[in-house]
């Protein structure tokens, strides 16, 4: 079973919906290691895109076309540094979902791009407990499962895990990127916000595959 | 560029874009940098667009679009902290059209900023200004590396050979109340930066306003300025006569 544009537009919903449930805990997060606003600025992110897409004429005939207006909006709304990484990600992945229909390759193919989207803005590597943390599992998860003949919402839950997994994996380290490494070894103890809301967008993905029917 | 530059232009061909996480910020250094450099076109592209602390990139989008509204336009871009300098490159690979003509630079925002002004003004190139705004990271640097910092090239190359050689050299006592400070010493270096002869106020860059501000010449304060090759003794009357006149402050 392939996954088309309603998956993709139910992923968006069901992210927004997410974050907004999540906002305080990412906020509290970030308050701990960061500037205490990636609750609010990935919320203000989604539920602007939810806004733009409600007020398309058209509802947007494929995936990627979801994904550029995901992207652009989150580099307009979300003031932080996840408004470029995660703005970056949605472009590439847009870039290589320009058809009608994903297969596994296809959800593999999406995920290797946001994660080079995400390195190439931010230049972070896995272990220093930023959201790379969770992305770099998930792609290799992902790649594994597809590779195993899995379809694509098995693939996706695999990369969805081994997000979850990634993301708890932050909590001892010590930060050596972004702004929670100002605080070097007081980083540690706490999950990373970024790692934190990857999880949350990965395991939306999931239950857009499952509820889509 | 060499000592044939053009004269610079009513308004100069490359443009500042100052992205910063405050409205106030972008906006703030870019009046400065404007005192000094009034014939460059500066644009802030400051905060979110719902006017919070942070970077937006439809602000950053449209401050490029409007500084290179000319076909022959070029942008340097300075940005304040990390997350700015990421939503500037993803500006950059979301509109090719606009990375083209655009330089992101890796420089104190302030200093860069009034460095790449005055260069500009002076009727530099995107890589001389950007070049400018780049040195002027180094200046500013540790304490105690004034004395050994570098002569920056400019748009009128490197104030070095100014001791060497046949040259002319002049001393002048600086009448201006305030001494050699920001305004002034923007107004000497553009009038150096337009002589096309390499002038050295006490041996530092005379096309420089960092270096001139950096030398803290103050009221009363005597400087030393030289020159070499072709056209050196009337570029060194032309600024010891200038900076006798006050350079417009007195």
């Amino acid at each position: 079973m392939t996954l088309d544009v309603t998956w993709a537009l139910l992923w968006v919903r069901l992210t927004a919906e997410s974050v907004r449930a999540a906002k305080d805990e990412l906020t509290e997060l970030d308050r701990v290691i960061g500037d205490g606003d990636h609750g609010e600025n990935l919320d203000r992110g989604f539920t602007a895109v939810s806004a733009k897409l409600g007020a398309l004429e058209e509802q947007p005939a494929r995936i990627d076309e979801v994904l550029k207006i995901v992207a652009t909006t989150l580099m307009s709304k979300v003031g932080g540094a996840s408004g470029p990484l995660y703005g970056t990600a949605f472009l590439r992945a847009a870039k290589v979902t320009g058809i009608p229909e994903l297969d596994s390759q296809g959800v593999v193919a999406l995920l290797e791009a946001a994660l080079e989207g995400i390195t190439a803005r931010g230049h972070a590597e896995a272990g220093q407990k930023t959201m790379v943390d969770a992305w770099q599992p998930a792609v290799d998860a992902a790649e594994a499962a597809a590779g195993a003949g899995d379809d694509p919402e098995r693939v996706l839950a695999a990369a969805a895990r081994a997000a979850a997994d990634g993301a708890r994996s932050t909590t001892p380290m010590v930060a050596t990127k972004g702004r929670a490494s100002y605080l070097g070894e007081r980083s540690a103890g706490h999950e990373d916000p970024g790692a934190a809301s990857t999880r949350l967008i990965l395991d939306a993905a999931v239950r857009a595959a499952e509820e889509r029917g | 560029m060499s000592a044939t530059a053009p004269a610079p232009r009513a308004v100069a061909r490359v443009r500042l874009v100052l992205v910063s996480h405050s409205a106030s910020v972008a906006e703030g250094v870019c009046e400065l940098a404007a005192q000094m450099a009034p014939g460059v076109r500066l644009v802030p592209a400051g905060g979110t667009e719902d006017g919070g602390i942070g970077t937006g990139y439809e602000r950053v989008e449209d401050a490029l679009r409007a500084a290179l509204d000319d076909a022959d336009a070029t942008a340097v871009v300075l940005t304040d902290l990390g997350s700015a300098v990421m939503t500037v490159e993803a500006v950059l690979e979301a509109e090719p059209e606009l990375a083209e003509r655009s330089r992101l630079v890796s420089a104190p925002f302030l200093e860069g900023a009034v460095a790449a002004a005055v260069t500009a003004h002076g009727g530099g190139d995107l890589d001389v200004v950007a070049r400018s705004a780049e040195h002027a990271g180094t200046m500013f640097g540790a304490a105690g590396d004034g004395d050994t910092a570098p002569v920056p090239e400019t748009a009128v190359g490197s104030g070095r050979d100014a001791g060497a050689g046949t040259g002319a050299v002049r001393t002048v006592v600086v009448p201006n109340p305030t001494g050699l400070h920001a305004r002034p010493a923007a107004v000497l270096a553009r009038m150096v930066a337009g002589l096309g002869v390499a002038v050295t106020i006490d041996g530092v860059n005379g096309a420089s306003v960092l270096e001139i501000m950096k030398l803290g010449a103050g009221q009363g304060s005597t400087v030393e300025v030289r020159a070499s090759g072709t056209g050196a003794a009337e570029a060194v009357d032309a600024v010891v006569g200038a900076i006798e006149g006050g350079l417009g402050d007195l």
